[in-house]
């Protein structure tokens, strides 16, 4: 480094998943020097690895408005991302095959239409229309005008090339070890040397919590293990995303004919090791209800499956603000059906730390945190 | 459930002997294998039903071992299951091993506190353009062909690429009566000559090579050493081959002069990649070795893998061959009984002692056959940017190069970018030259490069074949997330 004097950043971003460099690309756009601090490639995280659903149907109550203008986002990537991620926009039914089931799918429907989601319960019958490929054992149907899904995979390679271009410093395989506050800003320090930033934007998916420890704020952070299967390409099998009422089945079909079945099953992994095993039971689990669902699937071959981590707070509402007490210093992620959302809150984060107002309330995590005083500074 | 002290996956030489010696320490043994009979790939079984219509080929040494130990299998305790596709092996959370699979009779699962993956070996192609014709079948399969179901793979034959199994490959062609166009051969003379010094350490082996060559010679098989084919040409299947000289490197010599070779097959195989897919899976530690064929796992000298409980062998391991399997995995096994408190350490040391010998007997000319078997550092270079890497996604050479100029420096990410190794072999058969082409780009260094993280499942297997009988009401659903 010599006599030279480190370039200091308005924005350093630590963390290159969905939420990072979202934030990261609109903060650039409003006129910050960013850096973009990733540890490894950019989404290879949760952002690489998730089954891609655009879905309202499996999508929290309170975040039905933000999931809304974060799924015409997408719809329209090649505008504001200007790369191709793959996404596709159909119908999506979610199904229910008990009464039970019918009973908490018509409420959570109703629920989630008067937030705004467009969605009708139709019978099982009237489902098989909106679904060729669908079973006929469906007694009732959520369906859904406004769903779809990304190529996940592509997310990395799309976000890379419109930071490049929007004159983000992209810094991959560069991790994070610890980050000091000074008088007017923060340096993170990383194996191939420091890097100073004004303000710094902490989007770390699973791993905020150590990141705040790093500011000596404790945020427990749940780790969620969601296992995947991907089938080979087969001929076409089904042409709507369908899950079922408990949101535990997700399932659609690629244009080039893989089918990737997801739903949240739970295999084995933590923070420090990842994603690490596919429990074979619940795969078998989920597999079973794919196979129920559209039972053209039977015929089709496993190629792979996989399992990746998802954050979640306390009460599974986002973390998506300013970090109380620490002036500067912003957090997002723990968006429940991120990849859906992030898009949109990430992009209301960055308006903040624009000065701007957001269209719509962010989501401080001050509601998740002891009272202030009774946390100690030696958190850390 | 079934439950054991012992799995072995992959009845090979390696598994078979490590099943046989555990089991013969008095340990319940579980072996597990795709195929219907044990044997592997070297001792392959002839199909229950052979085609009518052609001679079985006269039995030779390997026929004979291959029935020996299918008779001593037999005659043991240890349970195989033959026809059972294993899609996942898993440590779970209580110790231990996990295996699923899908049997011929429905899913099959079995544990055991000790596994040792005895998976084999899969062949390199170095594709070239018309690799992916009809026509066009590696080394292996026409193997499969030619022992298992007696089936010549052509007519007009070329046996293309390096190694023993050239030779072998070849004369088998000829024992049945067919026509070998051509041996082409990435090998100089000079590097056999230097191979063959070891191989005088096994006469016997060395008097088997030597008829296979004098029966190449003796029918004036054209031999082309220091050769590779350049292109495979045909409509809507096999016409004609052009091959063309390699310079020291392995890549093709500039100005070289092409031959034009007419055939309607072409056997090839550019050596063998370990497949290592357990210890992969499983995220042992591994270590590249060119030598040994690519990523092998990190092992002692009984075969135990960085995880505990978990033992790798034979060609699967790091390629050594047939015979050394046999001893590794004999040790492997009576390494697990020991571990499992069946032999004490001075009889884990007599049982395990001539094991030992033999084994370093045999490692020169191991080392020997894997080299001539060995990537070469130019083999990659001339790869035309329009030829198949994955013919599984379609993913040419020019794909991944380009993958490479938008940031991609590791296979995984390379895999993202292009979907490379995506498909039901899983990189199986491209990994390994996708891998070296990435790391040629980074300045040669495989380690670098790295591998495709390991993921489930081990075999792309039907659905149908996973699900068993079930009702919508046994589906253990977990409860529903927050509204
Ligand atoms: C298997 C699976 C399936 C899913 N399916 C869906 C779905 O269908 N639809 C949907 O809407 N949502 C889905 N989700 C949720 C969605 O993927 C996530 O909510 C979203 O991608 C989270 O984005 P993120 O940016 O917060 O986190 P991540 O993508 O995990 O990004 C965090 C990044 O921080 C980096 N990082 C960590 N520590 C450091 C450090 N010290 N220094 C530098 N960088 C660091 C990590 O490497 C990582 O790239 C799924 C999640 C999973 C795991």
């Amino acid at each position: 480094m010599g006599s030279a004097v480190m370039q200091e950043y308005d924005l350093g971003v630590i963390g290159g998943g969905v939420h990072g460099c979202t934030a990261a690309l609109f903060a650039a756009r409003g006129g910050l020097r960013v850096a973009l601090l990733e540890r490894g490639p950019l989404c290879r995280e949760a952002s690489g690895v998730n089954a891609g659903t655009l879905t309202l149907q499996m999508t929290r109550l309170a975040l039905i408005p933000y999931a809304l203008r974060a799924h015409a986002m997408w719809a329209s990537a090649p505008q504001w991302l200007g790369h191709d991620v793959g996404v596709v926009v159909c119908d999506g039914l979610s199904l229910a095959f008990t009464e039970a089931e019918a009973e908490l799918l018509a409420f959570r429907a109703t629920k989630r239409r008067e937030a705004g989601a467009p969605i009708d319960l139709i019978s099982g019958r009237a489902a098989m229309a909106v679904e060729p490929g669908l079973t006929d054992r469906a007694l009732l149907a959520g369906h859904c005008r406004v769903d779809g899904f990304a190529n996940a995979y592509l997310t990395g390679l799309a976000f890379r090339r419109a930071l490049l271009g929007a004159g983000v410093a992209v810094m991959e395989n560069r991790p994070v070890t610890s980050l000091a506050r000074e008088e007017r800003g923060f340096t993170a320090l990383t194996p191939t040397g420091p890097v100073r930033f004004r303000r710094v934007l902490l989007a770390g998916g699973v791993w905020i919590e150590p990141m705040l420890r790093w500011l000596g704020v404790e945020l427990p952070i749940k780790v969620l293990v969601n296992q995947l299967v991907v089938t080979e390409r087969v001929r076409p099998v089904m042409r709507c995303v369908v899950g079922i009422a408990n949101g535990l089945l997700s399932l659609k079909q690629y244009p080039h004919g893989t089918v990737v079945v997801g739903g949240g099953w739970q295999g084995e992994g933590d923070r420090e090791r990842g994603g690490v095993a596919l429990l074979p039971e619940r795969v078998v689990g989920n597999l079973r209800l794919a196979c129920h669902a559209i039972p053209a699937l039977r015929g089709a071959r496993m190629a792979r499956a996989w399992a990746g981590l998802e954050a979640e707070t306390a009460d599974a509402l986002p973390a998506a603000g300013p970090i109380p007490g620490i002036p500067d210093a912003y957090v997002c992620g723990s968006v429940h059906s991120g990849y859906t959302s992030g898009p949109y809150i990430a992009r209301l984060v960055a308006e903040h730390i624009l000065g701007r107002e957001p269209a719509l309330p962010l989501f401080p995590i001050d509601r998740l945190l002891p009272p202030r005083g009774t946390q100690s500074p030696e958190a850390a | 459930m079934r439950r054991c002290d012992l799995i072995v996956l992959g009845a090979g030489p390696a598994g078979a002997e490590a099943a046989l010696a555990a089991s013969g320490a008095g340990l319940d043994v579980v072996l597990v294998e795709e195929a219907a009979a044990a044997g592997g790939q070297v001792w392959r079984a002839p199909a229950a039903a052979s085609p009518p219509g052609l001679d079985p080929f006269p039995a030779e040494a390997e026929a004979r071992a291959g029935a020996a130990l299918r008779a001593r299998l037999a005659a043991s305790p240890v349970e195989s299951w033959f026809g059972a596709r294993a899609w996942s092996v898993i440590r779970p959370a209580e110790g231990g091993f996990r295996l699923d699979a899908a049997g011929p009779e429905g899913p099959l699962a079995c544990a055991a506190p000790r596994l040792v993956a005895a998976t084999g070996a899969v062949e390199r192609v170095i594709p070239f353009p018309g690799w992916t014709l009809p026509g066009v079948i590696g080394l292996a399969a026409a193997t499969v062909l030619l022992k298992a179901q007696g089936v010549l793979p052509g007519q007009r034959v070329v046996v293309a690429g390096c190694g023993p199994l050239l030779a072998a490959v070849a004369a088998k062609i000829l024992a049945a009566g067919g026509e070998v166009v051509a041996v082409v051969d990435r090998a100089a003379p000079a590097e056999w000559l230097a191979a063959s010094r070891a191989l005088a350490s096994r006469p016997r082996l060395l008097a088997r090579g030597l008829g296979w060559a004098l029966r190449i010679a003796g029918r004036r098989v054209p031999v082309h050493f220091a050769h590779a084919v350049r292109a495979a040409e045909g409509d809507e299947a096999l016409r004609r081959l052009r091959i063309a000289p390699l310079d020291a490197s392995g890549g093709f010599a500039p100005g070289g002069a092409e031959r034009v070779l007419e055939a309607d097959a072409l056997c090839i195989g550019d050596g063998l990649v370990p497949g290592a897919e357990i210890p992969r899976l499983l995220r042992a530690r591994l270590r590249f070795d060119r030598a040994l064929g690519g990523w092998v796992p990190e092992l002692d000298a009984e075969g135990r893998t960085s995880l505990p409980g978990l033992f790798a062998v034979g060609d699967g391991a790091g390629l050594r061959g047939q015979a050394p399997a046999v001893h590794a995995g004999r040790i492997a096994g009576l390494a697990a009984a020991q571990e499992a408190g069946r032999l004490d350490a001075a009889a884990f040391a007599a049982a395990t002692a001539p094991e030992r010998a033999a084994l370093a007997g045999l490692a020169p000319f191991a080392a020997a056959m894997a080299g001539l078997m060995a990537l070469r550092p130019g083999a990659v270079r001339d790869i035309a940017p329009e030829t198949v890497i994955c013919r599984c996604e379609d993913v040419t050479r020019g794909m991944l190069d380009a993958a490479f100029d938008e940031g991609a420096r590791e296979v995984n990410q390379v895999k993202h970018f292009t979907r490379c190794g995506m498909g039901p072999c899983q990189g199986r058969s491209c990994g390994d030259v996708a891998a070296e082409i990435i790391a040629a780009r980074l300045g040669g260094a495989r380690e670098a490069a790295g591998f495709w993280t390991g993921r489930p499942p081990l075999r792309p297997v039907p659905l149908a074949d996973l699900l068993g009988e079930f009702d919508y009401a046994d589906i253990p659903i977990p409860a529903p997330a927050p509204l």
